[in-house]
């Protein structure tokens, strides 16, 4: 027990994909697109989300058939159907115990959850949240359009107060997730956030993302342009700018125009202040890698419902080992020099007190 | 020393009763292992309270193993204890009632204080004021004798208490002269770490036999000779670790790695435990969040080209049957065993119950028919495990094990398989074509046995997507065609319906009964024992217990329908009596107990009285009017608590 314990935050040393064989020869998007008709609604983020995905996997240059994606129940859980990689569209909030299993059982294969709001952060919190301080071999994506499509438009975990929908005609009362908060209050290693739109600023998060062992975290900003229209449009139109707030690991995070605003501490925290306000060294640099969550919270802190000052990129990325990586050492480790056949089998019927009666 | 006489006698059935921290259960376990190497039939069962240490000294406190020993094939731990050991006033209060008229009672006098006494409502010591007197009791002062006996070792006074147990193990194993020689290496490796302790138990034990061997409180000690059961090398086992054997055995016979994705929950969670020391035999635990994330889990296993497998109760099967929709629609090897306890919500958590066959038969959304088999015995948990395991693989189906809390507790002598001797299970997965280009069709299915091949990922060229969408047959890509659905639900129902199980044996052995008991599950013991009873004294009785209940056997119809009266048993309020009335319009009778406890053998006995009588009708009718009764009553009187 003691050795196990010296061994949290030790870097097992393993990359991302460590076990999963390497295709023969390059890949292309269409290698990664399946028969199947894409059946989203005209508009709808997912599509975009889907192409970036698309050109990204080549570049992994894994074998596909070593990639596994499982989803959940919603619009986005229609995502395996639509990737020539093996895939299962599972059930409501699930995934991510089935990943797990995928996960323990398999170091060959590249396991990703495509999710939504309500798929991961109502109906299947718990599994969220027991993945991430797992720490399991897999990359989450979760798609948050801060609406119910499917069941065609009630609120959703992540929707704004005051949302008017079918469920909440006099203006939804519930207090939404901050899904960044969610995720590191749970200890995840890799949390992330990117908009559909961004094609760039996505890839670049998914590459961050699938280079990381462990689990990955991406909430990726996506519209539902039939429930849901226009919710993200405030980082979209031209005085996005303002609320749009890039972050890279060793930069100092300034945004805005000509990077008039930056960020700095404020006690425990972190405020937006006038870049010309402040000295440059008070100007934060962003740490992904601090093993201090609290920096990290501080960052998810300065957007909230009303996307006022939207952090998008990698918050954090940490080492720690991972769940499934640490179960195959113990399997090992019991396996080692013990037998398992037939003959050990039978010792085991057997067992140590025995009687015989003869015929 | 006086001279003992020595007496013969063919079985005995022996209670130990104390408070839940008395160490009840490791005593028994300790004297079962002595009968079973000694060469005693035997069967146990023990009975603990939900509570981990309830209020010292209370009647909800009390912890109990029954043990029956015998020098022939038994089948049960035996209806009424011929001896009970009441290690304090509250085992006594709460067993007495069970013993027959003349039976033994061994009881420990030292908590026999007049506060003990009153915390269970006794007001004059029944050791004293005669009540006991159609018993023989015996009284010796077991917790001061340890006190003294363990003083060498330099225990403390409370040490000396807490090895009590073993002084009343010590005491009965001279009784009943059981061979002593495992105790000390028992003791030597439990309390490995602690040498003085493991001295000052087998200091009490010596204790508790010089005790019986000295004083004169004793006139008679009992033989019970080895049993003549079927040549083969025995050992005892419990229904939980057996299963858990079965699947470790099944894990060998497939080649799959095995995957356990489970939650705790009482009484399934020594599964969990046992498997998990085994992880030398490709074995793999993980205790999920919760019961639908360890199914979840298993699923994914399962998946990945593993053997999945959940393990649960009657509570975790409610909460896992959406995700075993999902395994039926995906068509996946998966095992769940669920350890019936007593119900409904959290109802009676340590006890048994056979309520749960509905549930597994039809306890999910739509038509979503999985196999269902259930064990009959401890033993029996090892062949039903590896039959699910081969079932799950082959049709590519979950595949439901009953087993409850009587069988996973008790425990019996088990005849050792020859790992040699068993049947491998092929997985039969799909290898990388040698022509691309063609796709994969995951749901062609194969001819005979309906089942749809499995690739696993890492297959190169037949990457393909499951879900919980109703699929076209053959390719598999989403479907919402009238027709295909009619065909899928259809094919899913015939895959399970064609499922290769054995036909049903009945034992009669006049050949010329008229009444059929049918039973299934754990109730095996006490059916088949009532038909002994019935059969020595002259009435010609059949019994059939069924282990597949989905699907049935293929002449269960025509067995049925060859009695003039068949009865059912069940721990429930006539669950499989209903499937089997509306399957093949038998008018088959329920003969029903929900108390939380197995059936008495005697009890089915006088069910099949009822039965031949034609009075078994009115009898089961009673039941419910008795409780109706006994509602009116109490809210007529204002009476709403029960009295102590």
């Amino acid at each position: 027990m003691t050795e196990l314990i010296s061994r949290v935050g030790v870097d097992l040393g393993l990359s991302a994909t460590a076990f999963v064989p390497r295709a023969d020869a390059p890949q292309k998007a269409k290698d990664f697109t399946s028969d199947q008709e894409v059946r989203w609604c005209p508009g709808c983020g997912d599509y975009v989300i889907l192409a970036a995905i698309r050109n990204f996997l080549p570049e992994l240059g894994l074998r596909r058939e070593n990639m596994m994606f499982v989803s959940g129940i919603g619009c986005s859980s229609r995502f395996p159907y639509y990737l020539e990689t093996y895939g299962l569209h599972s059930i409501h909030g699930r995934a991510p115990s089935i990943a797990t299993g995928l996960a323990v059982m398999r170091p060959d294969l590249s396991v990703w959850v495509v999710t939504g709001d309500g798929d991961a952060l109502s109906i299947g919190g718990n599994h969220l949240i027991h993945a991430l301080r797992r720490n399991v071999n897999m990359n989450i994506l979760l798609f948050n359009n801060r609406i119910y499509g499917l069941t065609k438009g009630q609120y959703s975990p992540t929707s704004e107060v005051g949302k008017v929908t079918k469920s909440t005609p006099m203006g939804s009362v519930d207090h939404p997730f901050n899904t960044m908060s969610l995720a590191l209050g749970a200890e995840a290693t890799f949390v992330a956030r990117a908009l559909d739109s961004d094609r760039k600023g996505l890839t670049e998060v998914l590459r961050q993302a699938a280079e990381h062992r462990g689990t990955s975290f991406v909430e990726i900003y996506q519209d539902c342009p039939i429930f849901n229209d226009g919710s993200f449009d405030v980082l979209r139109k031209d005085d996005a700018e303002q609320r749009v707030v890039p972050v890279r690991h060793g930069e100092p995070i300034v945004f805005g125009a000509d990077g008039r605003k930056c960020v700095v501490r404020d006690g425990f925290g972190l405020r937006v202040a006038d870049t010309d306000t402040v000295s440059p060294e008070d100007i934060v640099v962003h740490d992904a890698h601090s093993d201090d969550p609290e920096y990290a919270f501080a960052l998810s802190r300065l957007s909230d419902q009303d996307l006022e000052h939207t952090i998008f990129g990698v918050f954090r990325a940490v080492r720690r080992p991972s769940y499934d990586d640490l179960v195959r050492e113990q399997n090992d480790s019991a396996r080692t020099g013990r037998a398992g056949d037939g003959k050990a089998l039978q010792e085991l019927l057997t067992g140590a007190d025995t009687w015989t009666v003869s015929g | 020393m006086t001279k003992v006489d020595k007496t013969k006698l063919e079985r005995v059935v022996i209670r130990f009763a104390g408070d839940s921290g008395d160490g009840m259960q490791l005593t028994g376990d300790r004297f079962t292992a002595e009968a079973a190497v000694f060469g005693n039939d035997l069967a146990t069962q023990p009975n603990f309270p939900a509570e981990i240490r309830a209020p010292q000294g209370t009647l909800p406190g009390v912890s109990s193993f029954q043990i029956q020993i015998a020098d022939h094939d038994i089948l049960t731990a035996g209806d009424r204890p011929h001896v009970l050991v009441a290690m304090n006033p509250a085992a006594l209060k709460a067993n007495v009632a069970d013993l027959p008229r003349g039976g033994t009672v061994i009881v420990n006098t030292d908590e026999f204080t007049k506060r003990n006494l009153s915390k269970v409502g006794y007001t004059s010591n029944p050791l004293e004021d005669g009540s006991l007197s159609d018993l023989v009791v015996h009284a010796a002062p077991m917790s001061s004798l340890s006190v003294g006996a363990v003083e060498p070792a330099g225990l403390s006074r409370k040490d000396g208490e807490r090895s009590k147990n073993m002084f009343a193990l010590g005491l009965l194993s001279w009784m009943y002269n059981r061979p002593v020689s495992g105790i000390e290496d028992f003791l030597r490796t439990k309390f490995a770490k602690k040498p003085q302790v493991a001295e000052g138990n087998l200091l009490a034990f010596r204790a508790g036999w010089n005790y019986g061997e000295t004083t004169e409180t004793f006139a008679t000690t009992y033989e019970i000779e080895k049993a003549d059961l079927p040549a083969g090398t025995y050992r005892q086992i419990s229904g939980n670790t057996a299963l858990a054997y079965g699947l470790v055995a099944a894990q060998h016979l497939s080649g799959l790695e095995l995957f356990l994705g489970t939650y705790p929950i009482t009484p399934a969670s020594d599964i969990l435990h046992e498997l998990t020391k085994h992880r030398r035999f490709g074995v793999t635990t993980f205790q999920a969040e919760d019961e639908i994330a360890a199914v979840g889990a298993a699923i994914g296993a399962s998946l990945s080209g593993a053997l999945g497998v959940t393990s649960t109760s009657g509570p975790g099967l409610a909460l896992k049957s959406e995700a075993i929709g999902l395994a039926v629609m995906t068509e996946i090897p998966l095992v769940v065993v669920d350890v019936q306890r007593g119900g409904p919500s959290t109802g009676l958590p340590t006890k048994t119950e056979q309520a749960d066959l509905l549930q597994a038969l039809h306890g999910r959304n739509g038509e979503s028919p999985v196999a269902v088999i259930a064990p009959s015995s401890p033993a029996d948990c090892f062949d039903a495990a590896v039959e699910a395991a081969r079932i799950a693989v082959t049709y590519r189906t979950p595949v439901l094990l009953l087993s409850d809390g009587a069988i996973a507790n008790g425990s019996e002598p088990w005849r050792i398989p020859s790992v040699d001797a068993m049947t491998p299970i092929d997985p039969g997965f799909e290898s990388a074509p040698t022509v691309s280009g063609v796709p994969f069709r995951p749901y062609a299915r194969d001819r005979e046995t309906l089942a749809r091949p499995m690739a696993i990922p890492g297959t190169p060229g037949l990457e393909h997507r499951l879900g919980g969408i109703e699929k076209a047959n053959g390719s598999g890509n989403i479907s919402y065609e009238p027709a295909n659905h009619d065909l899928m639900v259809r094919l899913r129902q015939a895959k399970i319906d064609g499922i290769d199980v054995p036909d049903a044996l009945v034992d009669d052995p006049s050949g010329e009964a008229e009444l059929l008991i049918v039973g299934w599950g754990s109730s095996y013991g006490p059916i088949g024992e009532a038909c002994r009873r019935a059969r020595r004294r002259g009435t010609k009785v059949a019994h059939l217990q069924i282990r597949h209940l989905n699907p049935l056997p293929k002449n269960l119809g025509d067995v049925l329908r060859s009695y003039r009266t068949v009865i059912a048993p069940e721990m429930n309020l006539g669950q499989l009596s209903s499937v089997l009335r509306a399957r093949f319009l038998v008018d088959i009778q329920p003969v029903t107990k929900v108390q939380g406890l197995a059936f008495l053998a005697d009890e089915i006995l006088d069910a099949i009285d009822a039965a031949l009588a034609g009075t078994l009708r009115g009898w089961e009718e009673s039941k419910t009017t008795t409780a109706l009764a006994e509602a009116e009553y109490r809210a007529s009187t204002g009476c709403e608590e029960e009295n102590a």
